[in-house]
């Protein structure tokens, strides 16, 4: 099942400087575990020393913030869309 | 950590400029694990995500020095991430320098002893974020940025549109599509590009941080230039203790949306205090939100240090980020002074707004009407000492938010227009 990876920029080292990857996996779990595999170092910017997400990187499965989903277990359709952007937020 | 003194560049493609264009400011930290980088467009840290702050080497400065600067923001400029002459600049709609209000009566009302009201609404565009917005806009000029851009709740939106086409800058706003119509004309007026989302300001400020994946020749003030237009938020708290004489209140109640103003005004009493512009004394720090959008609100009462976002729905729409990035922050400043947060309903918040207006003769926008609300609601809980000195903020103008309490208040009478008629309504 292939999902889309949109890359943020401080990330886009790892990459190659792609701004999106297309990887395999059912969750966004195994989605950040093939991105990793893909591009080595990924992994541990997103996620903290026990495997959580970090606080400040918000991720989203379509349009859908999988704080607000499953977190890690939220399911990634294939064709589906993740996007991994830096917390901000101030308007 | 890094210790290095070599600091990594902003990124590869992004824009820097010489370390003297931004005055005191000597780098960028991430707040988070306090990685350093170069001043310039950046505002996420590569190793954590964490938030970049601007660090200072302030060196000697001088209440004179300052007393002496111009009747603005500016005043303070060898305490921001500007160049002593950022008032000379083109991007100069001499923000801040509002009144501090003595609110004698809506402390009698409350039964307190001392009460202030900071005003931001006596602002360019009426609202707190002419300040933010230009300390940013400084540094899109240092960085040689010619498009600025933002996610906005609406005051921002007006903000950046009047500050942009002031500086000869082009604008690109971006805001929910479901804003007050005050807030939509006071942002369109100006001109520049304003672009209404189908969706809340969470949805918005995702938008915007993805399309500034995609435009890093733009200036986004709230995203990519966020460490220094946060800075802007000090000099609300270097107001206040100036012009309360150069000392500290006891206490301060703020409104928290991104948490960010509540924050900056700690930080600028500690920074005033560690320089020896005021004398160091204890304050407490209390937190407004609406119960509609209360994620720092319900953190605090959970005594959680990560804050769990929320889907907003209340009337204070400048308060709506149902996902605060700097509400950690917030708690642990309001944590840290012994002060609290705490919410109210929108019928709590017209309340605050009218109760403002009639004993002042101060009209606030729904946010001030949050920051009324919860001052008398910790007041009544007994968390808010009614004997000590206490600055309310008001960030903004309630001219832009007439739809909260258009259905309340009106005219007394309508009336015939002879004095018979008068006479019937019992006035005369």
């Amino acid at each position: 099942m292939s999902v889309t990876v949109r890359i943020p920029t401080i990330l886009r080292t790892y990459t190659g400087g792609a701004a999106e990857v297309a990887v395999e996996g059912g969750t966004l779990s195994e989605v950040i575990a093939a991105l990793d595999a893909a591009h080595p170092g990924i992994a541990p910017r997103v996620l903290d020393d026990t495997g959580k997400l970090r606080r400040f990187v918000n991720v989203y499965v379509g349009d859908e913030d999988v704080r607000f989903a499953e977190g890690l277990d939220t399911p990634t359709p294939a064709g589906s869309s993740v996007s991994v952007i830096p917390a901000v937020a101030g308007g | 950590m890094s210790q290095s003194t070599t600091l990594p560049p902003s990124t590869p493609t992004a824009h820097s400029a010489s370390r003297r264009s931004f005055g005191p400011a000597t780098a960028l930290v991430c707040r988070e694990c306090g990685e350093r980088y170069e001043l310039g467009a950046r505002y996420a840290c590569d190793q954590c995500f964490g938030p970049l702050e601007v660090s200072y080497d302030f060196g000697a400065v001088t209440r004179a020095q300052i007393e002496a600067g111009p009747g603005s923001i500016w005043r303070y400029a060898p305490l921001l991430p500007v160049p002593a002459d950022a008032a000379d600049r083109p991007t100069d709609l001499a923000p801040g320098w509002t009144r501090l209000h003595r609110a004698d009566q809506l402390a009698a009302a409350l039964g307190m002893r001392s009460l202030w009201v900071k005003d931001d609404s006596g602002n360019p565009t009426h609202s707190f974020k002419d300040r933010v917005v230009a300390v940013a806009l400084t540094a899109a000029h240092t960085l040689g940025l010619t498009t600025v851009a933002c996610a906005s709740t609406g005051n921002l939106a007006g903000a950046v549109a009047a500050a942009a086409t002031r500086a000869g800058l082009k604008s690109v706003v971006l805001i929910p599509d479901d804003l007050e119509d005050g807030k939509v004309v006071t942002a369109a007026v100006y001109g520049g590009t304003l672009i209404a989302i189908e969706g809340n300001y969470d949805d918005v400020n995702r938008l915007c941080s993805e399309v500034a994946f995609e435009h890093e020749d733009w200036g986004f003030v709230n995203v990519t230039l966020r460490p220094f237009y946060a800075e802007g938020s000090k000099t609300v708290g270097y107001e206040v203790a100036e012009q309360l004489g150069w000392r500290l209140p006891e206490q301060v109640v703020a409104p928290i949306a991104s948490g960010s103003l509540l924050t900056k005004v700690d930080k600028a009493w500690r920074e005033l205090g560690a320089l020896g512009l005021v004398e160091t004394s204890p304050y407490k720090v209390f937190g407004a939100q609406a119960t509609g959008c209360s994620p720092v609100s319900q953190a605090f009462a959970a005594g959680h240090d990560i804050v769990r976002p929320v889907k907003p729905d209340t009337i204070a729409k400048s308060l709506a980020i149902g996902n605060p990035a700097d509400g950690p922050y917030a708690l642990d400043v309001v944590r840290r002074t012994g002060g609290a947060v705490a919410d109210v309903s929108d019928d709590e918040v017209v309340d605050g707004i009218r109760l403002l207006a009639s004993t002042e003769g101060i009209f606030a926008e729904t946010a001030g009407g949050v920051t009324v609300a919860v001052l008398r609601k910790l007041l009544a809980e007994g968390r808010l000492d009614p004997e000590a000195e206490t600055v309310i903020l008001n960030t903004g103008d309630g001219l832009k938010t007439l739809d909260a309490v258009s259905p309340v208040v009106g005219p007394t009478a309508t009336i015939r227009p002879t004095l018979d008629a008068f006479r019937e309504v019992g006035l005369a």
